[in-house]
């Protein structure tokens, strides 16, 4: 049986991958498979994020030639597009997403990771991510303002000295205003994380973090350019912040 | 060659030149090594980028992320499949007496993996990558490349079902080898994608990564190793019941280590902690392996010295003996708060594709080519010499930098110290890479180049020879 064509072919060929395809990916799919994967559209029904109507009011030459109005409609398209880029560019071996519960990392981005917020299209095939040269961005959502997103498309250096990310003038159009992709990939970056009922987390200051919560007159300027315009302008449609998925 | 194969051998062999295309074999190494190439020259350009001197930043299609893409994705299916096939369609007739299933299919099938390969690369660099490590072939590319790995299966295992009798120990890693790989693929690159979503398709993902290194690359090379080393020390195993156990305990533990890629994520927790049980489990079978292969080089010890190909098998033989213990230790959750996401893994990997089974196809190109191309010598055995130490140190290098380098990332982030100061602090190191990287494209480079002149020496039929340089290491004899 240990030497012969059928033991080999039935027993370690079929038996033994049968076996670690129901342990390894049979049994962890049983235990989510009734937890419903959501579409793009019903991620955006939780409110579009404040940063695409920054956006559109940015660049709205750009916006409009592009995308039109920031409705829900055209905020799905950005996000598949933004993830579209996201896979194409591979930043996805350079940046994880996914927070474990080790190594200070609910400090530095925010909280530890949850299965459910990768029960969606834009998680197909999920974006754990193996390597790390930059930092974890599935906290990333109004960390940053729409400008530093924009400088640092066009030169990570500019913003970070040190940085080794590549430079992607192709998001960009002749002008160096950011084009489809480029506004894509901004809107999909600012919006990796707004489904958590609180962020943007800066670590060690975050709202849940050790550190009381900042008062506006300290709070970083990066994030007072966000939050504090667009807070009043479309506060209608902005329920990303409290309708997340976790607790 | 064991009892068991030396008893399926009838009284009147056929002549090999009747089972095997040796054309076949040379022109899948060549493809092989030219893919080798740009693999290699990518990895180079992209380890650049992490020292802030990308030569063509900004041009959409030299997009530094695609080229690492097209970096492990030429390695593996350009480079190792083309060789693996290569050195099968030596192997498994000889081991059959048999030829393979049928001759115009060898052919078609060659073709049909270059334009994998090639629409692969282009692919990646166009940018229509699909989201999963090792299987970012671009989504029209997978049935087409589903279905070249089936033809492969069927090629092959005709032969092999053909023939009755007790089989040699290589031929059950190449049974197991092609059903796996079809199988993985299959599941690697269509359920993640059109099934199953989430954390689950993780775990799959994790499965499919791992089983392409386990159950693709690992179970051929070994039966390959099977096949080239009692071959060359002209004696058997040195015992058959470690090559059952090594056998055995590979084929039942190595499928189900998968998950040990996404520990600490949102992967249930228990599943996590089998597969660190696994995983630690292999490396006791792999230690069982190792010993059998040490038992049969013992008492000829000299040819590491004097048979390059030995040298190279061996040397992989050692490296593959660290990185599994490497990996018994790195897939416990401790080290793993540390290690994991840094270069340490890249270091890992290096090791574990160039170090391992990369040296162990170059060593059976190395032994193959001067009779693949009737040189019956090596053009200059100073540059294999050269390729070696240059491969070899390099490698060696590259794996301890990145190690260190991955240490010292991993404490950085745990401190919560500015990212900043981690990509600072890694940059000598990322240096120290490029360097390495240098010497074994240097040395690739200069076996690419003998190769070339041996065939040079070997091609005008009927015309007279040039003197091969003399005491070739490796043994012209087969
Ligand atoms: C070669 C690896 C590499 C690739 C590829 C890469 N990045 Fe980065 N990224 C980095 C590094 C290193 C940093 C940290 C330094 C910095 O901020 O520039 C970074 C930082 C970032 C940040 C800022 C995070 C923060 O808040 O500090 C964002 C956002 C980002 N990257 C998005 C992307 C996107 C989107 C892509 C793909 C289009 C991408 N990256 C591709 C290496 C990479
Ligand atoms: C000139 C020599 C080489 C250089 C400079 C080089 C460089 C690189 C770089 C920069 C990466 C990306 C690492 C990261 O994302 O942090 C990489 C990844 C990788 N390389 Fe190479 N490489 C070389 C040769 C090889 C060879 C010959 C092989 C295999 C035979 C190989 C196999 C791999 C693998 C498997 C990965 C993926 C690692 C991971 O994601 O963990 N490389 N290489």
């Amino acid at each position: 049986m240990f030497e012969s064509r059928s033991g080999v072919f039935l027993i370690a060929g079929l038996g033994f991958f049968g076996l670690s395809f129901l342990v390894m990916a049979v049994l962890p799919w049983a235990i989510y498979y009734k937890e419903p994967e959501q579409t793009v559209e019903q991620l955006a029904a939780r409110g579009i994020i404040p940063e695409f109507v920054d956006l559109a009011e940015r660049y709205p030459e750009q916006f409009k030639q592009y995308f039109g109005a920031p409705t829900y409609a055209t905020y799905v398209e950005a996000l598949r597009l933004g993830h579209q880029v996201y896979v194409a560019e591979a930043c996805w071996h350079c940046h994880s997403q996914f927070i474990r519960p080790v190594s200070n990392e609910d400090l530095r981005w925010g909280p530890v990771s949850h299965a459910l917020e990768y029960q969606n299209e834009l998680q197909r095939p999920v974006l754990f991510g193996t390597r790390r040269v930059g930092p974890d961005l599935s906290r990333e959502a109004g960390r940053r303002s729409n400008d530093w997103h924009v400088a640092h498309f066009w030169q990570p250096t500019s913003v970070v000295p040190s940085s080794v990310m590549p430079p992607y003038r192709w998001f960009f159009d002749g002008q160096g205003y950011p084009n489809k992709r480029g506004l894509a990939v901004i809107t999909y970056v600012q919006f990796l994380g707004s489904w958590l009922k609180e962020y943007p987390y800066f670590h060690g200051e975050g709202p849940l973090g050790p550190l009381p919560a900042p008062t506006p007159a300290d709070a970083p300027i990066a994030r007072g350019a966000t939050s504090g315009e667009t807070d009043s302008v479309d506060a209608p449609i902005v329920g990303a912040a409290t309708a997340g998925v976790l607790p | 060659m064991t009892q068991a194969s030396a008893a399926a051998v009838p009284k009147e062999p056929p002549a090999t030149s009747d089972l095997v295309d040796v054309r076949l074999v040379l022109w899948h190494f060549t493809a092989g090594m030219v893919f080798l190439a740009v693999a290699i020259l990518a990895g180079f350009l992209f380890s650049l980028q992490f020292i802030q001197r990308y030569p063509v930043a900004g041009i959409e299609l030299f997009s530094p992320g695609r080229w690492r893409m097209v970096h492990t994705n030429g390695v593996a299916y350009g480079f190792l499949a083309n060789v693996f096939l290569g050195a099968l369609y030596w192997a498994v007739p000889r081991l059959t007496l048999r030829p393979v299933y049928s001759r115009r299919l060898s052919w078609f099938i060659f073709f049909a993996w270059q334009a994998v390969v090639l629409a692969t690369a282009v692919g990646l660099v166009l940018g229509h990558a699909q989201a999963l490590e090792w299987g970012e072939t671009p989504v029209y590319v997978d049935p087409v490349a589903l279905l070249g790995l089936m033809l492969v299966a069927v090629n092959f295992l005709a032969p092999i079902f053909q023939t009755s009798g007790p089989m040699y120990v290589s031929l059950w890693y190449f049974i197991a080898a092609f059903i796996w790989t079809v199988l993985v693929y299959a599941m690697g690159n269509f359920l993640p994608q059109y099934f199953v979503g989430g954390a689950a398709a993780g775990a799959i993902g994790g499965l499919f990564i791992h089983d392409l290194v386990g159950l693709f690359v690992t179970p051929l090379g070994w039966g390959l190793m099977y096949y080239f080393v009692p071959i060359i020390l002209k004696k058997p195993m040195w015992s058959h019941g470690l090559s059952l156990v090594g056998f055995w305990g590979l084929a039942f533990f190595y499928p189900l280590t998968g998950i040990h890629h996404f520990l600490y994520s949102p992967i249930p927790l228990f599943l996590q902690h089998g597969a660190v049980i696994t995983t630690i489990a292999i490396e006791f079978v792999v230690t069982t392996v190792i010993i059998n292969f040490f038992g049969t080089l013992a008492g000829r010890g000299d040819t590491l010295r004097t048979n390059l190909p030995i040298r190279w098998f061996y040397t992989g033989m050692v490296f593959y003996f660290v990185t599994c213990l490497q990996c018994s230790f790195q897939t416990t959750l401790t080290f793993q708060k540390i290690i994991h996401f840094t270069d340490w893994v890249v270091g890992h990997a290096h090791l574990v594709m160039l170090g391992v089974f990369g040296f162990w196809l170059l060593g059976i190109i190395l032994y193959l080519w001067p009779r693949l191309v009737g040189s019956n010598a090596w053009y200059s055995d100073v540059l294999n010499s050269w390729h070696y130490w240059l491969t070899m140190l390099g490698t060696l290098i590259m794996f301890l930098d990145l190690l260190v380098a991955g240490l010292i990332q991993g404490y950085l982030w745990r401190d919560l110290s500015p990212w900043e100061d981690s990509l600072r602090a890694s940059m000598p190191f990322w240096l120290v890479r490029t360097f390495s990287g240098v010497m074994i494209t240097v040395g690739q480079f200069m076996f690419f180049w003998n190769c070339y002149k041996s065939w040079r020496l070997g091609a005008p039929a009927g015309a007279p020879r040039r003197e091969p340089s003399r005491g070739s290491m490796a043994p012209a004899t087969a």
